[in-house]
């Protein structure tokens, strides 16, 4: 059971954003800007990142919703959601993305791990001043997501079913919700 | 230097917003709901929590910006506001806040180390939900302002009289306004 009164039937985050809507927007509003609108990196990407984050921090709700949200965005490349929560940093992903996932693992643990080697490396791959930034809020936002969730002890649903339509709304519209 | 493009003369989080406006204002929205109210807890209390977990992270700049705020909300009382984040549970807060900066400290190590213990403490001395919600919550989202800072090697200025400049506006105008130029 949640720390605080949440509404019965709503998972994770969204029971706390209905517990709270004024600090829910401006957290719908980052989700939004930084897996979903338009980036030079691919949403399927920008969620497995967010993924990887969530699953190193234990957090199942979140790790599990982004990683339907994942499998949504990459349709025929699903499998590789699987691969990094399995093997992180060693599954056959880009090296690009192999550099961002190595950035994100380190701000997972802290910020001040990361080098100006990590990033070199990064950019020598091709990754952009952007693209670093946008991976280490990423990393950095899910650090308060996944302990948001946790740390509120909100409802996790223990079926892996309840996610897949989850991920399928998080990848077609987003994280904002449609005017009323 | 940071490890991206930031503009000159803008330390910490402030190059970074600079850099990356659209990420910014959720940003500034979030610390302004969650800073910038008296609801149950003070601003004070509140900018106290997010002090507290920024020196349990050691993350100089948003550790000396938010303790520079936490002090102006706090009639200047700067020993108060060290005590407070440097041991809490021997300093001059009241018990509910001691009770409260304990959870924040859990919170900062792992979302799942909050126990029902630690929940039933807080309520004991009065913290109501929204105060208990308030709490994870801006121990949670300063583990992002700290990664966000750091995890982008920004430049952090030692001086704390730029910081004592930066956090009188901030207290005062709060986190939307247009930062002030730095002399």
């Amino acid at each position: 059971m949640a720390h605080i009164p949440t509404q019965p039937g709503l998972p994770g985050i969204s029971s706390l954003f209905a517990f709270r809507p004024e600090t829910a927007k401006p957290m719908r509003e980052l989700a939004h800007v930084l897996l979903y609108s338009e980036s030079s990196l691919s949403s399927g990407d920008r969620e497995v990142i967010a993924t990887y984050v969530s699953s190193r921090n234990q957090c199942v709700f979140c790790t599990q919703s982004h990683a339907a949200a994942a499998r949504a965005h990459l349709k025929e490349d699903a499998s590789i959601v699987d691969d990094v929560l399995l093997n992180g940093v060693n599954a056959s992903v880009s090296d690009k993305l192999k550099s961002l996932l190595t950035i994100a693992g380190k701000v997972q643990k802290g910020g001040r791990i990361v080098t100006d080697e990590d990033v070199a490396l990064a950019k020598s791959l091709g990754a952009t001043d952007m693209e670093i930034h946008d991976t280490v809020l990423i990393a950095a936002a899910f650090s308060m997501f996944n302990r948001y969730v946790d740390g509120l002890a909100s409802f996790t649903p223990q079926d892996p079913a309840d996610y897949v339509e989850m991920g399928v709304r998080m990848a077609s519209v987003g994280y904002i919700p449609p005017k009323s | 230097m940071a490890y991206i493009n930031v503009p000159d003369g803008h330390p910490g989080i402030r190059g970074l917003m600079q850099f990356r406006p659209e990420t910014a204002k959720a940003l500034n929205l979030l610390v302004e709901e969650l800073l910038q109210i008296d609801i149950g807890l003070s601003k004070g209390e509140r900018e106290i929590i997010a002090t507290y977990v920024c020196t349990l992270n050691d993350c100089l700049y948003c550790r000396s910006i938010h303790g520079a705020i936490a002090k102006f909300h706090c009639n200047g009382d700067e020993k108060f506001v060290q005590d407070a984040v440097n041991d809490p549970q021997n300093s001059q807060v009241s018990p509910k806040m001691k009770a409260l900066l304990a959870i924040a400290k859990e919170v900062q190590q792992h979302g799942q180390n909050v126990q029902q213990h630690h929940i039933d403490a807080a309520r004991e001395q009065g913290a109501t939900d929204l105060e208990l919600h308030d709490t994870v919550l801006i121990a949670a989202a300063f583990c992002m302002f700290n990664r966000y800072v750091d995890g982008l090697g920004t430049v952090q200025p030692t001086d704390q009289k730029i910081y004592d400049q930066m956090g009188k506006q901030r207290a005062t105008e709060g986190y939307l306004t247009k930062p002030v130029v730095l002399t």
